[in-house]
């Protein structure tokens, strides 16, 4: 028997990263290398968006000095160039994720993936009522009396157009709880989810507790009730090995900006059978096949999806960068980042008056920590850290209901990235046991 | 600009004694003419409920509710007890004045003549994100007096 060697098994055999490895990580990404009132930038803002290295620098620069041209049209050789470089680049996220090439759309970021999802269902029940488009529509169109289904710990874009899908349909929408400890109520979940359920909507890990949520649990119950599953990959794409197709989810959604890539990039998964069924979301140029002044034919995905000229500089870099982490080896980053994560709470966890969101030390939870100073609003936390050069999330982190569900308004959040030494991590906790006495709290 | 340029004492001592702090436990002056306004920073989710009671033209007394950060609070505090005595003109231009001073990412300086303690929010003018919560009780205050007079 042949020994098979996957890039999986390849990348176990690696040695795992260690801070050397981050140093010369941090050779690759020159916004690092500055210093910030006076001390060397620790950047721990990473969940918010992250920095560039200079391959996927450069990948957009080589792009515009050589090849950039309107994408799908003209017959010219600049026009080919760039063609072949957005189409290419739509393949390496569609390995990056395990998905097939025609499931892999263009969005500016998460944010607008979900609001296609959201729109091309509201109007996938205007044309199933009309009788127009695949018989199969109705299935999938929203009604009064269906439910779409959240939690409580969703970032406000995997909220908000949920919620007003649900106002444009009449369907009702549920979330399922939170515990304490800030897990999924799974015992709530299995309640609420029934066969009047038609979207389940959820995020893989939280951008502010750090869990990683039970992926396999919930596709289950929304396969047990028919509902089509959608999942945020915000922050786990760019921090773990993401395989769409193994989870089994029906749509997934995330932003270049989080993963060492440019912003106005993203990525929306969709099973091909259902984004060929579904109405587009937006309209125009470029997704059509022929059309007269009365109507439009469309174009199957994931052209269909993508109305107007595209952001093609942005999705080479974006293409640049998913090679960057798979040249790393995410699952060495995820246990790099892990290993971080770990030491904040921990630290976290040792200075008096301070609350660490999500779960304790110990506990699975991926490279961010959100946590309350008693006594100093996480305003006065994040200035006082940003006087050190230590650069960190304060407020809601875009999910206010979690935050009232906790009983607070506002948090500080450190997130870290494959570009993070344990000195940074331990340059923050130092700065954080200094923030009480500073505002004699 | 260091910390304590942002953070003088005098922001971090009214951020903790928050005079003018407690709605329910101030009843206004019987007969005053009041105005009360709600404002909120979405940013930062910092929030005031801020009352302005007027009496013979002045300002008699201004009571608030509010969560935020030490910038916000100090702030609302100062606001607070530079207020009161003063006639609702008066407050306006010391409004005003205060306004241009945090607008001017430091080019206009404080003039302690006008502003007394709040001229200690001079610093937070170099601080763009920090500029709305110095700001948010004053914004409450000057649509309050608009009701009240």
């Amino acid at each position: 028997m042949a020994l098979v060697t996957t890039p999986a098994t390849l990348e176990r055999a690696l040695p795992a990263i260690n801070n050397a490895e981050v140093q010369r990580i941090r050779n690759d990404f020159p916004v690092l290398a500055q210093r910030v009132n006076g001390r060397p930038l620790v950047y721990l803002d990473s969940g918010a968006t992250s920095q560039n290295p200079l391959s996927v620098i450069e990948a957009e620069q080589e792009f515009y000095e050589q090849r950039n041209a309107a994408v799908h049209r003209g017959a010219h050789y600049l026009a080919v160039e760039a063609t072949e470089a957005f189409e290419d680049a739509r393949q390496a996220m569609a390995d990056f994720i395990g998905a097939d090439y025609a499931e892999t759309v263009w969005t500016s970021n998460a944010t607008e993936g979900l609001n296609l999802v959201s729109y091309a269902l509201s109007n996938a029940a205007l044309w199933a009522a009309q009788g127009r488009g695949d018989a199969r529509l109705g299935e999938l169109a929203v009604g009064p009396g269906d439910q779409i289904v959240v939690t409580e710990m969703e970032h406000h874009a995997n909220l908000i157009p949920w919620q007003e899908l649900a106002f444009r349909t009449g369907a009702r929408l549920r979330y399922i709880p939170v515990d304490d400890a800030g897990s999924l109520r799974m015992d709530e979940a299995a309640e609420i989810l029934g066969t009047r359920t038609k979207i389940l909507a959820f995020t893989h890990a939280s951008n502010v507790l750090g869990t990683i949520n039970p992926v396999q649990e919930l596709v289950a119950l929304g396969r047990k009730a028919g509902a089509l599953v959608v999942l945020d990959a915000c922050q786990s794409a760019p921090h773990l090995p993401l395989d769409v197709k193994a989870l089994d989810v029906d749509f997934a959604v995330f932003s270049g900006h989080k993963m060492l890539a440019p912003t106005g990039i993203g990525v929306l998964y969709g099973k091909q059978e259902i984004l060929d069924t579904l109405p587009p979301f937006l309209t125009g140029g470029s997704m059509i096949t022929t059309v007269t002044m009365e109507r439009a034919e469309y174009l199957p995905a994931p052209q269909r999806f993508e109305a107007g000229t595209q952001r093609i500089s942005q999705a080479v870099a974006l293409a640049a960068a998913a090679n960057y982490l798979t040249e790393t080896g995410l699952e060495r980053v995820h246990r790099w980042e892990s290993e971080l994560g770990q030491r904040m709470v921990a630290g976290l966890e040792n200075i008096p008056g301070v609350r660490v969101l999500g779960p304790a030390a110990g506990q699975e939870r991926i490279g961010l920590a959100a946590f309350d100073v008693e006594g100093v609003h996480a305003h006065d936390v994040g200035q006082f850290l940003d006087s050190q050069g230590i650069a960190v999330r304060v407020g809601h982190h875009c999910a206010q209901p979690l935050h009232r569900r906790l009983g607070l308004t506002a948090t500080t959040r450190a997130s870290a990235y494959l570009y993070n030494t344990t000195d940074d991590v331990d340059a923050f906790l130092e700065s954080v046991a200094g923030v009480r006495s500073y505002f004699r709290a | 600009m260091s910390l304590d340029q942002l953070y003088q004492q005098i922001i971090l001592d009214h951020s903790k004694v928050r005079h003018g702090s407690g709605l329910a436990t101030m009843a206004a002056p019987e007969g005053a003419s009041t105005g009360q306004s709600h404002q909120l920073n979405p940013v930062c989710g910092d929030e005031v409920t801020l009352r302005v009671a007027v009496e013979d033209g002045k300002v008699a007394q201004v009571s608030w509710d509010g969560e935020g950060c030490s910038i916000s609070m100090a702030s609302a505090s100062v606001l607070s007890e530079l207020a009161e005595g003063l006639s609702v003109a008066e407050l306006h231009t010391v409004i005003d004045n205060f306004r241009e001073v945090l607008r001017s990412r430091g080019k206009v300086h404080a003039d302690p003549e006008i502003l007394g303690d709040a001229a200690a929010f001079e610093g937070v003018a170099r601080y763009a994100a920090r500029v709305k919560c110095a700001m948010i009780s004053w914004v409450a205050a000057e649509d309050a007096l608009n009701q009240a007079a």
